[in-house]
């Protein structure tokens, strides 16, 4: 059944607390902007969702118009760059404790400037009692489709929880096959659903033993009047000094019987005398057990009728909570002997409020679109968990927040991939490996002053850029540190992850693109180098080219470092696969991943992209639809391309006819995922029947991809421009990967 | 008439025995309430008891009792610890792995007492372990202050003078000697260990019998005379136990074809038994023997009798054993047949404290042994089976015979403190498909705590009086009708206690609310699960038994309808009148196949 609320939203018997202040700055973020709304009220959550536009500034590229003047006077730059304005859509979801509503309702009303524009919505059986605000009862169909809503566009959505392994939570790789699966939704009572596909799902069963019993019972046990101080009891009790044990009944004789003492024989089975006091802890504790095992068992015994092997759970009583999840992971397990799993979303107590929302959204709807989880505004899973000391809370600890931007074009797979749902982008798992993630949190620690100091001086003409960088130092530093203690906050934490965050901070901040200058003068500066770099390798044989071409692709790849020299002998080198494959016939299309600006992009890869189209082969070269670091973006590509057309007829023909084709990834991260990239470009992939991917640079060949199997032939390539990392593949600083694969037959 | 003996409060079996003598006193049903005891127990709470710290003696006619607690663990626990646990294991009969409990090795034989007495048993019932550790509490018996009190100071003079006077006529011969002064008799082979906390008036003292004593060949030669008349057959008397998380059930088979030779043979002692045990209903404060359930002129074994069904708490069990050894039951040299987790928890005791050694025997054998023996010679020419008809209705539902003639496959639910659901396919083939820790035994401790009863009588006449929709949150509650789309009904129950959400609401209900929603939040789980089960297993029948259900028609109309309603109509609640006592019949039975085997 639905979360409900008991008698009005403060269920708990809490007054509502009208003074307090709410941080408007971090939770209610561009409200006056807020194009629709929905509110879903729970038994003791509020939860909020808007859609809404953001301004932000972007920086674009433009070329010169030269006609008429002096060409290429040296000192020019290539291009221009301006700061545009933008606006983006954004979703926000709040979710926050029922005593804040009020508060929350009249800051609302306060702040949205044209009402009548705003639809509102609500779901959830509290919402009941807010009539006027209900238009959606089930809260089924939106939890079902705000999860499918999050599966689609927050890749690490669903996890396991296991207690006592480290990492606690352990997160799964969304895949497209998820269905069917069992729903277990445990508010006040307990729903279960049978999902087959996106909108076809069957309510199969349900018991009234749920989050309500818990807290009902609970508080009659214990007095105790909120749900999470009930919890907090639980995890401190001792459920044996109240349940009956299988050890009480046989004695010390379970062990000759192979039976574990410890199982519960009855629940409340040592309360059953008027002589005793029994703590508030324990009997909190065997509450909690009570409840969770009969779930359990419950959704195990469904789960077997239907021949399902995966339960989602969902609901307040599971909501952020270690000690349920907990104890309901321990159940499914013992019930089903390991033959089911459950599964919980990071994201689990927003599905009602954005199905409610995405149903409104009937015009514009968000599911035409992408999203992609803003790590800057959203606070991460456990933020405002109980369990977690007020120190380690954020300041607006009862405000949980979720923001995901839409992104300008679909993304989808890669059609390259070998197997779509086993692909792991990333290559370390950050939250799995300890020493891993101290060192590359460290990492970013330290070179956060050197991100600050490039954000300043990529606007020297703004007044405030000092104090937004420092406001983005704050920020980062604050997530590095959440990171520090809940690795799990954001889904599985990777090197990747860690860039994109520091990305979404410095965009937050109006940091488009920090990088901007020094791409520019660099790009000036190998446009210059690019004829004489092509001569000279045309005046080489066929073979030293091959050799010549592969370097300066390595080579432009450690501009950024200031590396000197590649470390010999190469790491990984596959380069006589390579070259004999080049003595074959050409391949028919090439993939190329591009990865930095200017020596990089211009005398590394376009070299490159030269002797493959004077072999015949087609190339789509990829670069990054928004910026990221110093990596080449799909603005920038262009301009360079028509400049280097206008220097080298083999390059200038491929673009009038086609043959060399410049696209956009998708993606502003300086990492790659090959599940979620630009639709345009994997269509494009299709139609020339792409034979090979090209991958280049650290984050997008070994951060990321170096396990990725592709159906057709790949080059990852790569220098290690950090030592740890180097060391951990077993080489050195400066360490050159060069990995050329063909798939098995 | 006074039937109350001794200072003890009245649990104490022995002293009871005594008392109630007297004549079977219907009073005796009557269960000591909290505020007599300070008279009658002088405030002692927890003697009587050991090995239950803190327990509660009095708790008296505690009800919920256990056939079958938690065996392969129903009801997970300790999170964290490895799940364990094959629970679905299919057990055939008779060769059930882990259940042959004979078969296993003992863990210690520390404390065995070396006797003849012992040697011999151990000939005889050697299929038994022989020692297991000690019963949790053992040594805890030692500190109760009351243990050197010939009777409690808060006793009642009248009850102790009534009990002085029975005392001569009880049916057990007086001692040929009288020791002075002596409070009580420490266990067999004990002596400081069990600081007696009986506190037995002198003249109440059970008196070894001499010739028990005697010689292994002597017993032997003495045993013989008063067999229950056939080699093959075991001697007298015939028991069968079931000791469960709460309650013990005694089934004992009284013989009614004594002719006057066997009379005149039979021992006193095993006369006696006899005697105490058929004139009365009730043993001391807690034992209760189910006159209504009486199987009448049964032939069991070749011998014309009745079967006694008795119940008494398992807190009282070392009540029970101690008598067993004042009255130097191990010279009868029956063997006492016993399953439940407390043939395991107490067989040390047993052996200890009684020089008896127990049979163990595995309670689901017996379970389902003991329901289909009980269906098959009807209830005194009634059947045993019965179901509800019109289930959904409450003014048509009426209880109606089920002849279970033919009764595979069928859901066996088994409720006692906790619950046990078994497939049964045929006599000796069966599985343990699952079960529950929410149980008879969560129904009373939650009640206790929510309502301050203390008697599964009383918590089930609050529940009788109460209204749980009060208390539970319904659909309609929520959602303000019907919530139609998934067919429920706006009277169905959302939420059990949701209600209790609301601190107002929580002012508002009475303890009758409370017990009520316990109740049926208890049932209707039981039932929730047992129609996934009766699904998954794809059977149609299912057998509600244990003692959850003893005089407890709200639940019993609650299954049959829930089994009724969800299933529509394809599902069958059955139901039998004995109960809770198949564990104990399952175990007497084994008695007579294990003379059968010899």
């Amino acid at each position: 059944m639905a979360e409900c609320g008991a008698s009005g939203s403060g269920s708990s018997g809490d007054s509502l607390d009208k003074s307090i202040t709410l941080p408007p700055d971090e939770i209610f973020r561009n409200l006056e902007n807020a194009k629709r709304f929905a509110i879903d009220i729970g038994g003791s959550l509020t939860k909020l969702a808007y859609y809404s536009t953001v301004q932000h500034k972007v920086a674009k590229v433009r070329s010169f118009d030269h006609s008429g003047k002096d060409t290429e006077r040296d000192h020019e730059p290539p291009y221009e760059i301006s700061v545009q304005e933008e606006i983006t859509a954004r979703l926000h979801f709040i979710k926050f404790e029922n005593t804040y509503i009020e508060a929350c309702l009249d800051f609302i009303k306060d702040h949205l400037v044209n009402t009548e524009t705003k639809v509102i919505q609500a779901t959830g059986g509290g919402a009941y009692k807010f009539k006027d605000l209900i238009e959606e009862k089930l809260r089924l169909n939106p939890w079902c489709s705000g999860w499918h809503f999050l599966f689609r566009n927050i890749p690490h959505e669903a996890f396991v929880y296991q207690k006592d392994s480290d990492p606690e939570f352990r997160f799964q790789t969304n895949h497209p096959h998820i269905f069917p699966y069992l729903l277990v939704n445990i508010g006040s009572g307990v729903s279960i659903v049978k999902v087959e596909t996106e909108d076809r799902f069957e309510w199969v069963g349900g018991s009234s033993i749920g989050g309500g019993t818990f807290w009902g019972l609970g508080a009659l046990l214990t007095k105790t009047k909120k749900f999470d101080e009930l919890l907090h009891l639980a995890s401190r009790g001792q459920h044996s000094n109240v349940d009956m044990l299988v050890r009480d009944v046989y004695g010390g004789a379970h062990q000759t019987l192979g039976l574990s003492g410890n199982l519960i024989a009855s629940s409340f089975g040592k309360s059953a005398t008027a002589d005793q006091e029994f703590s508030k802890e324990d009997m909190a504790k065997s509450l909690l057990h009570m409840i969770s095992n009969d779930i359990g068992q419950l959704a195990c015994l469904h789960a077997r009728l239907h021949s399902l092997d995966r339960v989602y759970f969902g609901g307040f009583f599971i909501r952020g909570h270690p000690v349920t999840m907990r104890t309901i992971t321990y159940s499914i397990n013992f019930f089903s002997k390991g033959e089911v799993q459950a599964l919980f979303l990071r994201h689990e107590g927003y599905l009602g409020a954005i199905g409610a929302f995405l149903k409104g959204a009937e015009q514009d709807n968000p599911n035409q679109y992408s999203w992609g989880e803003n790590y800057a505004g959203s606070s991460g899973l456990m933020s405002t968990s109980p369990e977690l000391g007020p120190a380690q809370r954020a300041r607006s600890g009862t405000f949980d927040l979720l923001e995901m931007d839409r992104l300008e074009r679909p993304l989808v797979n890669l059609p390259l991939l070998l197997d779509p749902p086993s692909y792991v982008p990333d290559t370390v798992d950050l939250t799995d490996d300890a020493l891993a993630r101290k060192y590359w949190l460290t990492c970013f620690e330290e070179a956060l002053d050197g991100v600050v100091k490039r954000a300043v001086a990529s606007q020297p003409d703004s007044v405030d850029a000092a104090e937004r960088a420092e406001k983005f130092r704050q920020k980062y530093w604050n997530k590095l540190q959440t990171l520090r203690q809940q690795p799990f906050a954001y889904g599985t934490l990777t090197v990747r992850s860690l860039l994109d965050t520091r990305e979404h901070c410095l965009n937050e901040f109006n940091f488009p693109d920090p990088y901007s200058k020094v791409k520019q003068r660099e790009n000036g500066v190998a446009l210059r180098c690019f004829p004489g770099v092509v001569r000279s390798l045309d005046t080489l044989g066929w073979e030293e080219r091959q050799l010549a071409l592969v370097k300066g692709l390595l080579a432009g790849n450690v501009f950024d470092w200031g590396a000197k020299a590649v470390s010999e002998p190469w790491l990984v080198d596959s380069y006589s696969e390579w070259l004999q494959r080049l003595k074959g016939p050409p391949h028919k299309c090439a993939l190329i991943f591009a990865d930095n600006s200017g020596i990089d992009i211009i005398l590394g890869v376009f070299p490159f992209v030269r002797e493959l189209l004077l072999r015949g082969t087609e190339v789509i070269l990829a670069c990054n639809s928004g910026p990221a670091l110093n990596d080449v973006t799909h603005g920038e590509s262009l301009i360079v391309a028509e400049r280097i057309a206008g220097m080298d007829p083999v390059v200038h023909s491929a673009l009038r006819e086609e043959r060399l084709l410049l696209v956009q990834t998708g993606s502003s991260s300086p990492c790659l995922d090959l599940s979620r990239l630009d639709k345009g470009l994997a269509a494009l992939v299709r139609e020339r029947g792409a034979d090979l991917v090209v991958i280049e640079g650290m984050g997008r060949a070994v951060h990321t991809n170096y396990h990725a199997a592709l159906c057709c032939e790949s080059l990852k390539l790569a220098v290690i421009k950090n030592a740890w990392l180097a060391e951990r593949l077993g080489g050195r600083l400066f360490s050159v990967i060069f990995k050329y694969e063909v798939p098995a037959e | 008439m006074l039937k109350l003996v001794g200072g003890g409060g009245g649990q104490d079996w022995a002293c009871s025995v005594a008392g109630t003598s007297l004549g079977g006193e219907e009073a005796a049903f009557e269960v000591a309430r909290p505020g007599d005891r300070g008279k009658a127990g002088g405030g002692s709470p927890g003697w009587g008891c050991a090995g239950i710290p803190d327990s509660e003696p009095w708790a008296g006619v505690l009800q919920a009792g256990v056939v079958g607690p938690a065996r392969w663990g129903q009801g997970a626990e300790e999170v964290g610890e490895s799940a364990g646990g094959g629970e679905e294991r299919r057990v055939r009969h008779p060769q059930a792995p882990a259940l042959r409990l004979p078969n296993r090795k003992p863990q210690g034989g520390s404390g065995e007492i070396k006797t003849p007495e012992n040697d011999l048993q151990r000939g005889r019932l050697s299929r038994g372990p022989r020692a297991a550790p000690p019963a949790p509490g053992m040594g805890d018996r030692g500190g109760q202050p009351e243990r050197s009190a010939p009777h409690s100071p808060g006793a009642p003079v009248g009850t102790s003078a009534a009990a002085v006077n029975g005392l001569l006529h009880n049916g057990f011969h007086p001692p040929p000697v009288q020791p002075p002064l002596v409070c009580s008799r420490g266990p067999v082979g004990g002596n400081d260990a069990v600081p007696q906390r009986l506190p037995l008036l002198p003249e109440l003292q059970p008196q070894p019998l001499l010739p028990q004593h005697d010689s292994p060949a002597k017993k032997c030669r003495l045993r013989r005379r008063m067999d229950s008349g056939r080699k093959n057959r075991p001697p007298f008397p015939w028991f069968g136990m079931d000791i469960g998380g709460t309650l013990v059930k005694l089934v004992y088979f009284e013989p009614k074809d004594i002719t006057a030779e066997e009379e005149q043979e039979e021992v006193e002692n095993l006369k006696s038994i006899r005697k105490y045990l058929t004139s009365n209903t009730a043993y001391g404060k807690t034992g209760i023997r189910d006159v209504h359930l009486e199987l009448k002129n049964l032939t069991m074994c070749g011998r014309k009798g009745n079967l006694h069904f008795i119940r008494f708490p398992s807190c009282a069990m070392h009540r029970f054993i101690q008598m067993g050894s004042e009255k130097n039951f191990s010279s009868l040299h029956t063997t006492l047949c016993a399953t439940g987790g407390g043939a395991f928890k107490f067989e040390e005791d047993f052996r200890m404290i009684a020089d008896l050694q127990l049979h163990k025997l595995d309670e689901l054998d017996c379970l389902i042994q003991g329901l289909l023996y009980v269906d098959s010679v009807g209830f005194n020419g009634k059947p045993e089976c019965y179901y509800f008809e019109n289930p959904t209705n409450p003014e048509l539902c009426q209880k109606k015979p089920y002849c279970l003639d033919n009764p595979y496959p069928m859901l066996l639910v088994n409720m006692g403190s906790g619950v046990s659901i078994l497939a049964v396919y045929s006599k000796d083939n069966y599985k343990r498909v699952t079960g529950t820790s929410l149980g008879g035994g969560t129904f009373l401790g939650l009640c206790c705590l929510l309502t301050g009863c203390e008697t599964f009588e009383e918590a089930l006449e609050m529940a009788a009086k109460g209204d749980s929709t009060n208390v539970d949150k319904l659909v309609k509650d929520i959602y303000g009708g019907d919530y139609e789309r998934f067919g429920l009904q706006g009277s169905a129950v959302a939420s059990s206690f949701g209600n209790m959400m609301s601190k107002e609401k929580r002012d508002s209900i009475s303890k009758e609310d409370l017990a009520r929603a316990t109740l049926v939040t208890i049932t209707n789980n039981i039932g929730s699960i047992a129609r996934m089960c009766a699904l998954n297993e794809n059977i149609d029948r299912v057998v509600f038994v244990g003692n959850f259900l003893r005089i407890n028609m709200v639940s019993m109309k609650l299954l049959a309808y829930a089994m009724d309603f969800w299933s529509k109509g394809q599902l069958k609640a059955l139901f039998l009148e004995h109960e809770g006592y198949f564990g104990a019949v399952g175990a007497l039975l084994e008695l007579f196949k294990m003379t059968d085997d010899k």
